[in-house]
């Protein structure tokens, strides 16, 4: 993991591309639908969340193409240490790269959309819950689609529909929070899934990579 | 000491080889011959464990290496022929991560020696994007110095050698197989190692 | 014990299961015949019309049956990855990848005969009602399996990757369906709730259920076709493929 980070500082153009698209993505929508301050209020929630799951699919593509290209994916499977846990520091890598920034940014563009302060608060708490299970599922599509054939649109088409439980609580979580209503509940079952799937996706993950690599 | 029955390996519907059987004792070792595409790499990814075979068994002191894979994986060196280096990375750097990436413990002086003895000199803390493919080799070849292994599984190391760089790689072979090692390695060069075994696929 | 499972490994080879799904095919295309026809002659004559749906209704007699079997056969389709990643037969991938297609056939049936549904109930086409918004999801986990399968040039790569697509598939079904139920309740205002639907008179349930054992026919004749094309494929080096051949 150590070894990803450090790879990552000297490729700093990777982050700064997934942060980037966030930005952008979530900056065009309102030229789309207009300026209007209590539309933009109402779709913030979702436009964030999405701009947020678009943007970590960029890193994905990247997570374990090049160590597979070069053989340092071998190196891991061989290695005594289990390859689980070498999956979960990739893992951990991808989330402080490209979810990270996009959690940290997301105030700020909480502010383009006009919401409360309070709904930034947990618009903050969704994205810090949910974007690590973003990155520990999307790792397993990116493992069962290495080296294929237009490995990027097939990554999305397996991951997305993944990705809609995450989605649909955090995007709720705040829409909930801007209704007035408390967003305990979508926030605690947000909880429960960032439980489940950063304990068994890398364990499901190893086990995709073990396949890619026969 | 590895034992290999009645191995058969598939690629697509394609059989590249079937009913191999063969044993690699201590201070022996074995070069697998073949034309390209005969399933040589695939041979070795089988024994290295990181292909299950279609059909056969492979044992390692007399364990079916199913069932002591930590402890196979553990004596044994796979390397691959690809580099398996990061371009951005320094060779001393990669090094250190790849004995790290095996919880390996790193001793700083070994690895300088180790490169120094494959004649990378003042290489040592140079990105290897900076490197040739020669002494790319010569960086990866620098593991069998430091890490410590009973078995070497090595495709194609003489690949891009120079002549001196390819006497020293036998010197080091020859040292191991002296110290009760074994290898089994895939090579269309002559080696100018003492006489080994020879599979022909 | 042992002797029953010699019995299943016999009929896990392809080179066994080759001429019996051969035998079985022709009894499950006559069975679907029968029962699609009894079912739609219970569908458009038999069963009564409906006060408020008048006509229209009747196409639920194709869009339940599709809807289960949908569903039905992705938990197939996970069984066999199971078996195949447990037990490393090669029929179990097959099996599966002959059941994607006709799954995701069933879901878009459903998902089209939503629509034509939905059209003179509601005057839209497509609602964003749970069950529907569920299905389209089903629907996107088949199209990527199929996607993902044809992607792998490998065989054995694809079977086994497949296999685990469709594990954890099968794990977020449950998830989603319930995450959709959930979002699905927040936004009342915007959709219409197809839950309480009329008490079903019992002549529609029987109609259905003869539906759906008729699609359920269908589906077993087409993946066993499927599978024969697929092993013929796949083991055309072996020795009885080619005795198979010469006959």
């Amino acid at each position: 993991m150590r070894r990803d980070l450090v790879l990552a500082t000297r490729h700093k153009s990777e982050w700064l591309t997934a942060l980037f698209f966030f930005v952008m993505v979530t900056n065009l929508l309102p030229l789309g639908v207009g300026p209007e301050v209590s539309l933009l209020r109402k779709i913030a929630p979702g436009v964030l969340w999405i701009g947020a799951l678009l943007s970590t699919l960029l890193g994905l593509q990247r997570l374990f193409s090049s160590d597979h290209g070069d053989g340092t994916l071998e190196q891991m499977a061989l290695s005594p240490v289990p390859l689980a846990w070498l999956v979960a520091g990739k893992m951990v890598t991808h989330w402080l790269v490209c979810g990270l920034p996009v959690v940290l940014m997301a105030p700020l563009l909480g502010l383009q959309f006009d919401l409360p302060a309070r709904s930034l608060g947990i618009l903050v708490l969704s994205l810090l819950l949910g974007t690590p299970i973003l990155s520990a599922v999307g790792a397993l599509g990116a493992a069962l689609t290495l080296g294929l054939r237009g490995g990027g649109a097939l990554l999305s088409l397996l991951i997305l529909p993944l990705y809609i439980p995450a989605l649909i609580f955090g995007a709720g979580a705040v829409e909930a929070d801007l209704s007035g209503i408390s967003p305990q509940g979508h926030l605690s079952l947000l909880g429960a899934l960032l439980v489940l799937s950063v304990f068994f996706s890398p364990w499901v993950t190893s086990l995709a990579l073990r396949i890619a690599l026969e | 000491m590895l034992a290999v029955a009645q191995l058969t390996c598939q690629r697509g519907a394609r059989t590249l080889f079937s009913g191999l059987s063969f044993t690699l004792p201590e201070g022996q070792w074995i070069q697998i011959q073949g034309p390209n595409g005969a399933g040589k790499t695939t041979l070795l990814r089988v024994l290295a464990g990181l292909v299950q075979p279609r059909e056969g068994t492979l044992t390692w002191q007399g364990q079916d290496v199913q069932e002591c894979r930590a402890e196979w994986q553990r004596a044994l060196l796979y390397l691959g022929h690809h580099a398996a280096l990061k371009e951005e990375l320094t060779p001393l750097e990669n090094l250190r991560f790849s004995l790290g990436l095996e919880a390996f413990p790193v001793d700083e002086a070994a690895l300088m020696e180790a490169l120094h003895r494959f004649g990378l000199q003042e290489r040592e803390h140079l990105p290897v994007r900076y490197l040739s493919a020669g002494q790319r080799r010569r960086v990866l070849l620098a593991r069998l110095l430091i890490r410590p292994a009973q078995v070497w599984i090595l495709d194609e190391p003489y690949t891009a050698l120079d002549t001196h760089a390819t006497q020293f790689l036998s010197t080091v072979i020859e040292d191991h197989l002296e110290r009760g090692g074994s290898a089994i390695l895939t090579s269309h060069q002559t080696l100018g190692l003492r006489p080994g075994m020879s599979i022909a696929l | 014990m042992s002797n029953s499972v010699i019995n299943w490994y016999k009929y896990a080879s392809p080179a066994t299961f080759y001429p019996l799904a051969g035998r079985l095919i022709p009894w499950f295309s006559g069975l679907s015949v029968l029962l699609i026809a009894w079912g739609l002659w219970i569908g458009l004559f038999v069963a009564p019309t409906d006060a408020q749906q008048s006509e229209g209704y009747r196409i639920i007699f194709v869009h339940v049956p599709a809807s289960w079997l949908s569903m039905f056969i992705y938990c197939v389709m996970a069984f066999w990855s199971a078996l195949g990643l447990a037990f490393n037969t090669r029929l179990s991938g097959m099996l599966t990848a002959a059941l994607a297609p006709t799954g995701a056939l069933f879901a878009f049936l459903s998902l089209w005969t939503g629509a034509l549904w939905g059209k003179p109930m509601w005057g839209a086409w497509w609602v964003w009602d749970a069950r529907l918004t569920s299905q389209l999801i089903l629907f996107f986990l088949y199209l990527g399996f199929i996607a993902l399968q044809s992607a792998i040039d490998d065989p054995r790569r694809a079977d086994r990757a497949g296999a685990l697509l469709a594990l954890v598939g099968v794990v977020n079904i449950p998830i989603i369906y319930f995450s959709v139920q959930w979002w699905n309740t927040l936004h009342q205002g915007a959709s219409v709730s197809l839950t309480k639907a009329p008490s079903m008179a019992h002549i529609m349930l029987e109609g259905m259920l003869i539906m759906a054992l008729g699609f359920w026919s269908y589906a077993i004749a087409v993946v066993l076709t499927r599978v024969r094309c697929i092993i013929l494929e796949r083991e055309l080096t072996n020795e009885w493929v080619k005795r198979n051949a010469v006959d």
